[in-house]
């Protein structure tokens, strides 16, 4: 069976649960339960493999170029963590199907369950280390969803929110350490990189690779100072906490640290930063945990406490504590996840997990009691329970550790912490199930159904099993899982109850008695706790995050003004400084290709466009005026390209000049027509700076590149353009031919320039648009819309235009010319009829659509190219033939001239779209419509008549 | 030649800048229009200047002009056209609603209609 079903079995699964909630909550759990089984089974169908001591491998490629690939792999670690997911998953299923109520959406909950529990077994499983990122994450959301399950609950969703941005935050930080990681070792396979621990602890990244990479793993461990996200999670349902904070999502970083531990543990930066952040965890939440009332809360920091024994183990690095460490997860998971569902029975029961308000439990409840002490009998490090086993493994390592010349240090803090161990347990214990009973209670407890209880006899009797027969039971599991931890031979030691009058058995003794007299001085100790000043998390945290709400609310107010202005001038400003940088870093000077002499008339024509332009710049108030410079300009543009041998390109800007200009006076009709003089004299000398930098570069980057030589691929093209495009028109032949889909491109934009220009015009015009439309005064000397001279000038030239432009058109292929060009010029004509003679005339005649027009290019120069797979070449291949006809002798077709008539016609009916809209908005404008008959009658009918036939 | 060509290239990117920071839109618009003309002969010039050469093939011809650059700027000119027809449609639909041609968004601050009613009646209607 393929491995990497396991992690996709829950997240495929994950859909059924909605959907199966119609038939009742039974068979939903069922179904999600099943599927997890079926994981498990898959799993364990591996294990027999594994442990002889195998690798189970599978990879399939996802993005190779990056190295990230689709690749799971099981060793003895990742078995023993998905088996415990799995398993653990399965009795938290089974226990919320009772514990959640009939008002909650269990289908919802089953479906986040089943997300995060295949985003855990995908961590533990990965063997590509982005793969695991992704996994990761996904932890990091799905746990977000299952902290706010009850959404309706303010501190759920706080508490979902700040584990979300703790993790969420830890998990950059690891994507950076992997990142790195993967660049030392040279691969994002673990197998590799498992094997390459000596060249990684050697490389000069090792420090800063290996703080990312704890970040990673202690935020998501809880470990101090970023403990206090993981107490704030306790607002999720009682299931979830057995479950994120027992087998699973807080054990993540301690998955990670166990599964890199061959190659990064050892080092001295690694026992001096991950061994006291261990200690200290363990310390200070054993501390807090004995002075937590709620249940969960409690349970919650002690999680968090021994989360940091388990830390401290790993960061000893030796290979006896990494045992330790597999065997303390292993036991935790046990009785931790058995005292969250407990201390949901007893909430679920008494309607309280407030110690205060509870006791006397024992005689009401006597099998959940009974489970209950036993798993806190073990978490306290009892004798016979499996807890007692690996604290003594922990207190052993502890005693032989020396921390920077003090040897006193961790044995000492660690029997502090075991003896606050000792006294947070019986508080628990003591406190909720002897003493008196009490009537207060809201309703009268009593056990829950076995469903409930059921689950946490499962993971008690395992408690005591391992507690009585370490060897037997455990030791298989400790021992493979160590194996693939240390990644070397395994030392000798051996799992038992006795082990003689150890050191360790003394300080465990001597911390259980003591552990036991804080409990009884509890009241006091409580009283001197409350004197003193204690810091809460919480408070710095949500300051932290008020201050950057803060300062961000403060940089999006002052950057986002909303002044479009003030925005392109700081892009155009970065732009020229960059720019400037570039070319002052380059060779800028000016090169050695000879220069072309002056002439005359190129300077008279320089003058004009400067002496135009700078007019522009300075008289751009009155618009009219500024137009008609600009139209100077446009002019000597085209000149430009034809004095340096582009024809076509002077054809082209003469023409679109004079459309552009067209376009821009019948805009001009309905705006202002001066623009006022506005803004401070500095901002506009600003504009000018920047503007002048940009023409001086512009200018001189031209210069530098024009006086140097430079090698071009256009030789390829002249050659091939009459043998392969059947052209002389070499500009032609490219456009139409080997850059023919460019093109086709090209019309397409333009077709949907033009159509969006319809939209949005064509749309009615509001109240208020409309009145401003009918308020628009024309001047005086335009009263007369239609000059007489103008409508006949413009009606005679129409057939001579339209000879005009298919001429152009058919000599496009050869000469100076084609679809572009001569689209301009029939679309020019047509739009001087609607100029001269109205909207209202003019769009009566019209015969063809506009719209329709575009589209009939499109379709034509579409179809020209379909055309070439016929004969199965590439699309928009062309081809040509010679053919004769009598009179007319020997001519040329080519399916570039068919692509060309497409482009024509696009070309024709964007613009006459364009402008036709404009022109029929100012009619609109206009105040008394013209009635489209009085030209026709006077004027001569001949003209009409032509135009007709 | 070159050493006109590249002024006048400069010549029309600046004022074209200046314009495009104007904050009114027909300024702006014409601006587009310098800085097409200024980008379209900048690239035409990165083919180098050549005179009487056009690329149109002949037996007699001594030589071409760089077709490439041609055919590229052919192209720009016709979409510049589509672009500006765009532009201004957009800057007069947006006169006839807004009553301004200001480029400036004006955005309404929360707490109070005080930014919203200022220009032209774009005020929300009164219930």
């Amino acid at each position: 069976m393929s491995l990497w079903l396991i992690p996709l079995i829950p997240f495929f699964a994950a859909v059924l649960p909605p959907l199966t909630i119609r038939s009742g909550r039974n068979v939903c759990a069922t179904v999600t339960a099943l599927a997890t089984l079926l994981a498990l089974a898959l799993l364990l169908s591996h294990a027999p493999a594994v442990y002889r001591g195998e690798i189970v491998q599978t990879r399939l490629d996802w993005l190779p170029q990056i190295g990230l690939s689709f690749s799971f792999f099981i060793d003895g670690l990742g078995l023993f963590f998905a088996t415990m997911i799995l398993g653990i998953g399965l009795l938290v299923i089974v226990y919320a199907r009772f514990y959640l109520s009939r008002n909650d959406p269990i289908g919802r909950f089953y479906a986040y369950l089943l997300l995060f529990q295949g985003a855990m077994v995908g961590v533990v499983l990965s063997d590509n280390i982005l793969l695991l990122l992704v996994f990761w994450e996904l932890t990091s959301l799905t746990s977000f969803l299952l902290i706010g399950y009850w959404r309706h609950l303010p501190e759920a969703r706080q508490g979902a929110r700040m584990a979300l941005v703790v993790t969420g935050g830890g998990g950059l930080l690891l994507i950076a350490g992997m990142l790195l990681l993967g660049h030392i070792a040279g691969s994002y396979e673990l197998s590799e990189i498992l094997k390459r621990g000596e060249l990684i602890k050697a490389s000069p990244l090792y420090l800063p690779m290996l703080l990312l990479v704890l970040g990673g793993a202690f935020t998501k461990s809880a470990q101090f100072p970023f403990h206090f996200w993981l107490p704030h999670a306790m607002a999720a349902p009682t299931p979830v906490s057995a479950y994120l904070h027992s087998a699973t999502m807080v054990k993540a970083g301690i998955f990670l640290l166990a599964r890199l531990w061959p190659v990064l543990a050892g080092t001295d930066a690694w026992f001096l930063i991950v061994a006291p952040v261990g200690l200290v965890t363990m310390l200070v939440a054993a501390w807090i945990a004995i002075f937590k009332d709620d249940l969960k809360g409690l349970l919650a920091f002690s999680t968090v406490s021994h989360l940091g024994l388990m830390t401290m183990l790993l960061g000893f690095g030796t290979p006896m504590a990494a045992v330790a460490a597999v065997f303390h997860i292993l036991n935790h998971a046990t009785f931790k996840a058995a005292l969250f569902m407990g201390a949901g029975i007893i909430d679920h029961e008494t309607g309280t997990r407030d110690i205060r308000r509870l006791g006397g439990l024992l005689t009401l409840m006597p099998i959940t009691a009974t489970l209950v002490l036993i798993a806190s009998a073990s978490m306290a490090g009892i004798p016979l329970f499996n807890g007692f086993l690996s604290k003594e493994m922990m207190l052993e390592e502890a005693l032989k550790t020396s921390y920077a010349g003090m040897p006193w240090l961790f044995p000492v803090m660690a029997g502090l912490a075991t003896l606050f161990s000792v006294a947070y347990s019986a508080r628990l214990a003591v406190r909720v199930f002897f003493g008196p009973k009490r009537h207060d209670y809201p309703s009268h407890p009593h056990d829950p159904p076995v469903g409930m209880w059921g689950p946490v006899a499962v993971l008690v009797v395992l408690v005591v099993a391992i507690g009585l027969l370490p060897a037997l039971i455990a030791g298989p599991i400790v021992a493979h899982t160590a194996l693939a931890v240390i990644g070397g031979p395994l030392p000798s030691y051996y799992l038992s109850i006795w082990h003689g009058v150890t050191p360790a058995l003394l300080t465990s003794m001597g911390a259980t008695v003591a552990g036991a007299a804080l409990f009884l001085a509890y009241q006091t100790i409580n009283r001197i706790r409350l004197g003193l000043p204690r810091p809460d998390a919480k408070t710095l945290f949500d300051r932290v995050i008020a201050g950057t709400v803060a300062g961000a609310d403060w940089a999006i107010a002052r950057s986002h003004t909303g002044s479009l202005q003030l925005y392109f001038a700081i892009i155009l400003g970065a732009v020229v400084v960059l720019a400037a940088g570039g070319f002052w870093s380059a060779s800028h000077g000016a090169g050695t290709r000879a220069t072309l002499p002056m002439s005359l008339p190129a300077g008279i024509a320089w003058f004009a466009l400067v002496a135009a332009s700078v007019a522009a710049a300075l008289r751009h108030h009155d618009r009219v005026f500024a137009l008609v410079l600009t139209s100077i300009v446009g002019l000597v543009v085209s000149l430009l390209f034809l004095q340096f041998s582009a024809p076509d390109l002077a054809l082209t800007q003469i023409s679109v000049d004079v459309v552009t200009t067209v376009l821009l006076l019948l805009a001009l009709n309905l705006l202002p027509k001066t623009t006022p003089r506005e803004g401070s004299p500095l901002l506009r000398s600003r504009d000018a700076g920047i503007a002048a930098v940009a023409g001086l570069g512009v200018a001189g980057l031209a210069y530098a590149v024009m006086t140097r030589g430079f090698e071009t691929i256009s030789a390829y093209h002249l050659e091939q353009s009459k043998p392969g495009g059947g052209g002389t028109n070499v500009v032609n032949v490219i456009l139409v031919d080997f850059r023919g889909f460019d093109t086709f491109g090209e019309i397409i934009v333009l077709g949907i320039a033009a159509l969006a220009i319809f939209a949005l015009l064509d749309h009615p015009f509001g109240r208020a648009s409309a009145r401003r439309l009918a308020s628009i005064r024309f001047a005086e000397e335009a009263r007369d819309a239609h000059p007489m001279m103008l409508v006949v000038a413009t009606r005679a030239l129409l057939p001579l235009a339209l000879t005009v432009g298919v001429y152009i058109l058919l000599r496009g292929h050869n000469l100076p010319g084609g679809g572009f060009i001569a689209g301009l010029v029939v679309a020019m004509a047509l739009i001087m009829q609607y100029m001269a003679s109205g909207y209202v005339w003019a769009n009566a005649r019209a015969r063809i659509d506009s719209q329709a027009m575009i589209g009939a290019g499109i379709v034509i120069a579409g179809l020209t190219g379909i055309g070439s797979w016929v004969f199965g070449r590439p699309f928009l291949t062309s081809s040509f033939g010679y053919f004769s006809l009598p009179l007319v002798g020997q001519f040329e077709l080519a399916t570039a001239m068919a692509f060309d008539l497409g482009v024509f016609l696009a070309v024709v009916g964007a613009v006459l779209l364009s402008l036709s809209q404009i022109s029929r908005v100012q009619q609109r404008a206009e105040r008394s419509p013209v009635t489209d008959n009085p030209m026709d009658i006077v004027l001569a009918p001949e003209t009409a008549m032509a135009k007709e036939s | 030649m070159e050493l006109l060509v590249s002024s006048a290239t400069g010549v029309m990117t600046a004022v074209g800048i200046y314009l495009l920071l104007s904050a009114r839109t027909f300024p702006v618009i014409l601006g587009l229009t310098f800085l097409s003309y200024a980008v379209n002969v900048f690239l035409f010039s990165m083919g180098r200047l050549t005179i009487n050469q056009p690329p149109i093939i002949g037996a007699t011809t001594a030589g071409y002009s760089d077709p490439l650059p041609q055919a590229l700027v052919l192209t720009a000119i016709v979409i510049s056209f589509g672009m500006t027809a765009l532009i201004v449609v957009l800057a007069l639909r947006g006169f006839l609603e807004a009553g301004t041609d200001e480029v400036d968004l004006a955005i309404p601050r929360e707490g109070g209609p005080a930014d919203a009613g200022t220009k032209g009646d774009m005020a929300r209607p009164q219930p």
